[in-house]
């Protein structure tokens, strides 16, 4: 634990014209605290700003100069204290000058650990350097910088700059911007330096890593090309989620006066045979795992299972390149791998480079088969994409993205669209509508990319965060709503849509749509929406377009034409419970008067069909009676007549009689409903 | 029965959406095998696998025997029943001759598959002449017809069920193209005319029967002479019959034992494109890691099910904890209690809703843009009518501009945003490869992506670079392992694999657990070529020059000086120590574990473990 504690100072820019953006400051150095206080709470600190009407540092003391910047605190273990502070910054007066602060986080920093710490001592620089700092007494502003990075390389440090420019930083002086910016620069030649830039408030809450995760590599070994061809590799995971903090659970049994409670709760698990008669626990040693085989449990034990299971030897091996079009992006599993050549091993460094580039050349990737430790249980099946490094100082490197096995892709089929009816595909105006939209709605105008996953907070956990600091301050605090900054990672941006009022404006005039906007609806709902539903289709089928619109007709009576519909129209006007009725009523007669006159080839098809739909007409209005009764009548009808087909037509698609378990008021049991046709059932002729 | 509204019309012939989908919406399978069980068929052979020639019983029994293995761990919920005709002994429902329905105890006659039902069946060849027999079922002057009971008895087993929920089919096993041959004319003309109509009834019922044929090398199995009409062959697809049979047969014996999963809408949610124009979507899982199945605890002395209890213990007084019991997280010296209920209004985000945010180039869709797998999306106008239309149109867009949509997702347990990509439709031979749609990715915070690559930086030089005649050398050994049609899931999972052949194994008391093949195995042969080897050999001494030896080169800064020191000491030190005085002493144990390690790592021992087991390792290693 010790040994990873990071030294921390935190430069901040409070200069005037960096008040917009200070807020967010505030919130993202607290939040950085906040999770220090939890992940890593020895962790020291300490918080510099610039730009203030005052100076209070000990170099001004000392040597004087470096004005306008004062220590608001000095290095310390991270407390409650800190976060306080760091809500509370004030506001400066007069424009800062960066390159003073950071002598003066550096000076602070020597002094209290002198060259010590190597590695965890870390500089970071918040500012939107667009103010010219001072002029040195002797040399160039360059000359000072280079002097003063050797020094911090020398001293084992690091730097971070963040730099708010952007929006917030329109009518700055372009030549002073660009001067900074080389400054900076020089920073990154001479030393661990990261300097990012954002534009906005809400990358600005992004732009610091939060949580300081030390890297563990997954493997280190041989990325084996060939026999013959082997390169050293170490694998680091690139990307893994930050998962919401596991909460512990809290008992309140202990009493307050117990001042010693943990007040921990333990998770016990018993296993416990079911058998019924004996409620004994089983204990660790008599268990046994057992997998379904069919309906039996077959038992393994765990012996048995480690003489025979799957031993894949530790190793990365290349089972082949294939042009990267083959492989589909979403067929991603997992986070994904970083494969960098042995650190310092300049020909490993040199063949994972010639590789790289190579395969970006061809457009070509590697499918890997990896192990990455000695006992794993399976193996692993990916791409290795080539990531060329746009920094003359970072090597080449790989991305590893793992695979789906064949037993992991389930082969559903989709209805391709063009075989959807005419009305649901987009005429050429509402593909126009379409096209300007996805144009227009641009999220990356011209390199300014939004919303970078790498600039992007996790709203969810900053919310948690902020939640947590003011639940230590008042217990019974309400959830915070989203400010203005997270909303624009859920909603769209309200500047962007409003720039684009016509293409959503033609949108809603090409588009229409009918919808229900409660998730959950009762029969009834389901009843209209789904004759307006079939309304679409059959004028899809038909004429396009002529009747898209039309209300619903009032349907006062069954006809000949289409009865199921009618059926389901009345059903459906809610405007007299007489129509429920009513149609029940028609429809059963409909489909007597179709049992003696059959119509056409399909004999009884007809027939069929409206006996299901008063069958499922009657179980949503819960009246069994009055189709328990019609099939009796259908039932003595063809005993009668000697039909067979009816019967057999009515029994293969479950159409017997509503039992007691469908509808309350049926005196029909399950069983009775089942047999009802069987018993009838003419024995086939030998 | 509980009452779904939604689902109570679902398999209304008129609702738009469930005519596309029902062909993968019955849910359960039922298969009656039927097997020709005729003197033909044990007296014909063809060769086999291993060149051994087999009789066609063998063939067929080998093929569902196979296929019921595959089947108890892909689809275990289905039912089969086995059936045999032109048998000496009758044993079915309807006592009718020739029949015999094959079955095991503690099962009916059609039902799911169990070990029992398997293992009896592998050895079922050593027990039919005895138990079963084998005797022609039609013969001239007789009234009998076998294949006619057999349709017969294979129909009244399926019917049990409904069609709209099960599948029904009858596989019908056979070598005999021309099962009436040996009748005269009028009774000929009379069984077949009765045949076909059993089976016609059958089918009316929705049953589907297929045939698989078995032919002679010397004469081919004649579709046409008989069964193309109790079938329903005719024109092109008679003509393609044969060849897809045989392949058919091939396809049952070697299937993937693979877990299959009905087609099922994980959920339905709002995309909500603009302010007033939200259209509905469903949500399927296409792609999920699959795991060997639940394990279920048993007591390993009675071999029952063990239920798991679980219960919450206050750790302070012992007392068991009914209620839900909030949560805590210890901060700045206190413990902040949260309800459960917060922690979800924390994680609740526009719940159930994905939200359009924009759309990007896919280049900026990078590669390391990735969590978890991802989700297929497809829409559907059974809530919002017009949802379909516009789906469909922002696709067509989507894959014209090639951009991706970006959204907010407030799935309720885990809000995230996603890349919405849009899917062409690809078919190869009629086969859908990838259905129309989108896929929704799930992208990665800030947090979760991390900079490892720039944190070893050579500050004083850039980072080497390879050359121009590096990368040509690369490129050349590339060409040369380069894999033309890669499908990105064409490797069964090894591991998988094995666990499903342990348990078979294991559940049918098999002696020896079957061999499954590593697909996953690099192609050593291939590597081995000439070619390939000296592609490799070239770019080899390229980039690692002609000196190169990899141990020496191997992490030298790795271990800083003082560790180094320290372990140099230790070593010292340890080599000193008597172990074998030490040992026969008893003084093992005064030493740290570190020396101890030293003597495992000097002869190759594992060190793992705690000191006891060290020390026992050192003893037996030393033979005392």
């Amino acid at each position: 634990m010790a040994r990873n504690k990071e030294k921390l100072v935190l430069l901040l820019d409070v200069g005037p014209s960096m008040h917009g953006v200070l807020s967010e400051v505030e919130k993202l150095c607290s939040m950085l605290v906040e999770k220090k206080l939890i992940f890593s709470k020895y962790d020291e600190l300490g918080v510099v700003v610039f730009g203030t009407e005052e100076s209070n540092n000990d170099l001004t003391t000392e040597v004087g100069g470096y004005q306008n910047i004062t220590v608001l605190q000095d290095i310390k273990v991270v407390d409650g204290d800190l976060v306080d502070t760091l809500q509370k910054l004030p506001r400066g007066t007069v424009d800062g000058d960066f390159l003073d602060a950071i002598v003066v986080g550096m000076d602070m920093l020597i002094k209290k650990y002198k060259d010590l710490h190597k590695g965890k001592k870390r500089l970071c620089l918040i500012t939107n350097a667009i103010h010219p700092i001072k002029d040195p007494f002797e040399g160039s502003k360059e000359d000072q910088v280079m002097t003063i990075a050797e020094q911090m390389a020398a001293q084992g440090m690091k730097i971070e700059s963040i730099v708010v420019r952007g929006r917030f930083s329109r009518d700055a002086n372009k030549g002073v911007m660009d001067e900074n910016d080389h400054l900076l620069s020089i920073f990154s030649k001479k030393t661990h330096t990261r300097t990012v830039y954002v534009d906005t408030p809400t990358s600005l809450l992004g732009a610091l890593k939060t949580r300081r995760v030390t890297p563990v590599t997954v493997f280190r070994g041989h990325l084996e090309l060939s026999p013959q061809m082997k390169i050293k590799v170490w694998v680091y995971k690139k990307t893994q989620e930050e998962k919401f903090p596991t909460l512990k659970k809290y008992s309140e049994k202990a009493p307050a006066s117990n001042k010693l409670a943990t007040h921990q709760v333990k998770v016990s698990y018993e296993y416990k045979s079911v058998d019924g008669y004996s409620n004994s626990v089983i204990p660790p040693e008599q268990r046994i795992k057992g997998y379904r085989y069919g309906p039996q449990v077959v038992p393994i034990s765990t012996a048995e299972w480690d003489a025979v299971k799957f031993k894949p030897e530790k190793g990365i091996k290349v089972l082949g390149f294939t042009d990267a079009s083959k492989i589909k992006r979403h067929c991603y599993m997992k986070d994904v791998y970083l494969f960098i050549a042995e650190p310092g091993n300049t020909r490993a460094t040199l063949a994972v480079s010639a590789i790289a580039r190579a395969m970006k050349e061809m457009n070509a990737v590697a499918i890997l088969r990896c192990v990455w430790r000695q006992g794993q249980q399976n193996v692993v099946v990916g791409v290795l994409t080539p990531n060329i490094s746009q920094n003359d100082k970072i090597p080449d490197s790989f991305y590893f993205n793992v695979l789906p096995f064949a037993e992991d892709v389930r082969e559903y089929q989709f209805p391709s669209f063009n075989s959807f009816p005419a009305s649901w595909q987009p005429n050429d105006q509402q593909q126009k509508a379409a096209d300007e939209l996805v144009q227009m709605l641009d999220l990356a105008p011209s390199g300014k990319e939004a919303l970078l996953p790498e600039f992007t907070p996790n709203p969810v956990l900053e919310r948690f965060y902020r939640h947590l600091e003011l639940k230590a301050k008042q217990p019974d605090a309400a959830v915070p709503p989203l400010d203005e900054t997270l909303k624009k990672i859920i909603e769209p941006d309200p500047e962007l849509v409003a720039e684009n009022k016509s293409v959503f404006d033609a949108l809603h005039r090409h588009f229409e749509l009918k919808q229900n906007p409660k998730l959950k609806k009762s029969s009834r709902q389901w009843y209209q929406e789904k004759q307006s539903g079939s309304n679409a289709h059959v004028s899809g089928g038909q004429a396009v377009n002529s009747i898209e619109n039309q209300p619903p007709v009032k349907i006062e009576k069954i006809g000949d034409l289409t009865p199921v519909q009618d059926f389901e129209a009345m059903m459906s006007q809610r405007d007299n419970p007489e129509w429920v009725e009513k149609a029940i009523k028609e429809l059963r007669e409909k489909i007597l008067a179709l049992l003696i006159h059959p119509d056409g080839e399909d004999k009884y098809q007809k027939a069929v069909e409206c006996v299901a739909a008063l069958r499922k007409g009657c179980i949503i209005e819960q009246e069994p009676g009055p189709y328990n009764d019609l099939m009796h009548r259908i039932r003595q009808y063809c005993e009668e007549k000697g039909i067979k087909s009816l019967p057999q037509l009515l029994a293969s698609r479950d159409l017997t009689l509503i039992s007691k378990s469908e509808a309350e008021d049926s005196n029909v049991t399950a069983e009775e409903a089942r047999s009802f046709f069987v018993k009838m059932e003419p024995k086939p002729d030998v | 029965m509980g009452l779904d509204p939604e689902d109570v019309f679902k398999d209304e012939e008129d609702d738009p959406d469930n005519e596309f989908f029902q062909q993968s919406e019955s849910s359960k399978e039922y298969v009656v095998y039927l097997v020709d069980a005729s003197p033909k068929m044990f007296n014909t052979t063809c060769p086999g696998n291993d060149q051994k020639d087999e009789t066609h019983f063998h063939t067929s029994v080998s093929c569902i025997a196979g296929s019921l293995k595959t089947q108890i761990i892909s689809r275990s919920y289905d039912e089969v029943a086995i059936c045999f005709f032109n048998t000496r002994e009758k044993k079915n429902l309807q006592d009718l001759n020739g029949v015999f329905v094959f079955n095991v105890a503690e099962r009916e006659h059609l039902d799911r598959p169990t070990a029992r039902l398997i293992k009896e069946f592998d050895c079922i060849e050593e027990s039919f002449m005895r138990e079963i027999g084998s005797q022609y079922g039609i013969v001239p002057g007789s009234r009998e017809n076998s294949l006619y009971n057999a349709l017969w008895v294979a129909q009244a087993l399926l019917r049990k069920g409904s069609i709209k929920t099960a599948d029904k089919r009858i596989l019908l096993f056979t070598n005999e193209d021309d099962p009436f041959g040996s009748l005269q004319d009028a009774a000929k003309k009379d069984m077949t005319r009765t045949t076909l109509q059993r089976a016609k009834d059958a089918q009316d019922l929705g049953i589907s029967i297929e045939l698989l044929p078995l032919s002679r090398p010397d004469s081919e199995f004649n579709v046409s002479t008989f069964y193309a009409d109790l079938i329903g062959l005719d024109g092109e697809d008679l003509a393609q019959f044969m060849p897809s049979a045989s392949q058919k047969l091939e396809d049952m014996k070697d299937q993937l034992r693979k877990r299959m999963f009905t087609k099922r809408v994980v959920r339905r949610i709002e995309f909500h494109i603009a302010n007033g124009l939200s259209i509905a979507l469903n949500t399927y899982a296409l792609i999920r890691p699959t795991v060997p199945g639940a394990i279920t605890w048993l007591d390993s002395v009675t071999n029952h099910p063990l239920k798991t209890e679980r219960s919450l213990i206050c750790e302070d007084t012992g007392a068991l904890i009914q209620e839900p019991p909030k949560l805590f997280q210890p901060y700045r010296n206190e413990n902040v209690k949260f309800l459960p209920e917060e922690i979800a209004e924390i994680k609740r985000i526009s719940p159930g809703k994905l939200r359009l945010l924009g759309f990007k180039p896919l280049s900026c869709l990078k590669d390391y843009y990735n969590l978890r797998p991802s989700t297929f999306v497809y829409p559907s106008d059974q809530e919002v009518v017009g949802s379909t239309c516009i789906f469909i149109a922002l696709h067509r867009s989507m894959l014209k501009h090639k951009r991706f949509a970006v959204a907010y997702y407030g799935a309720s347990s885990h809000p995230q945003l996603v890349a919405l990509v849009a899917q062409d439709e690809i078919t190869s031979a009629g086969a859908q490869m990838e259905p129309p749609g989108m896929h929704m990715i799930y992208l990665p915070y800030s947090d979760d992506i991390r900079d490892d690559e720039e944190i070893f930086p050579d500050t004083e030089e850039d980072a080497p670079r390879a050359d121009e005649d590096q990368i040509q050398k690369a490129a050349a050994l590339i060409k040369r392992i380069y894999v033309k049609d890669f499908s990105a899931f064409q490797f069964a999972n090894p591991a998988l694999q094995r666990h499903y052949a342990v348990l078979q194994a294991l559940a049918l008391a098999e002696d020896d657990i079957p061999e499954t093949i590593d697909e996953t195995a690099p192609d050593e042969e291939g590597l081995t070529r000439p070619a390939v080897v000296k592609a490799a050999e070239a770019f080899k001494l390229s980039v690692y020059g002609d000196s190169y030896d990899e141990e020496s080169d191997m992490g030298k800064e790795k271990m800083s000086e003082a560790s180094r020191k320290r372990k140099a000491i230790a070593e010292n030190a340890a080599k000193d120590y008597d172990w074998g005085n030490l040992a026969d002493k008893g003084q093992l144990k005064n030493l740290t574990v570190g020396d101890l390690k030293v003597y495992l790592n000097a002869h190759n021992l594992p060190v793992s473990g705690k000191k006891e087991a060290l020390i026992s390792r050192i003893l037996t290693h030393m033979g005392k």
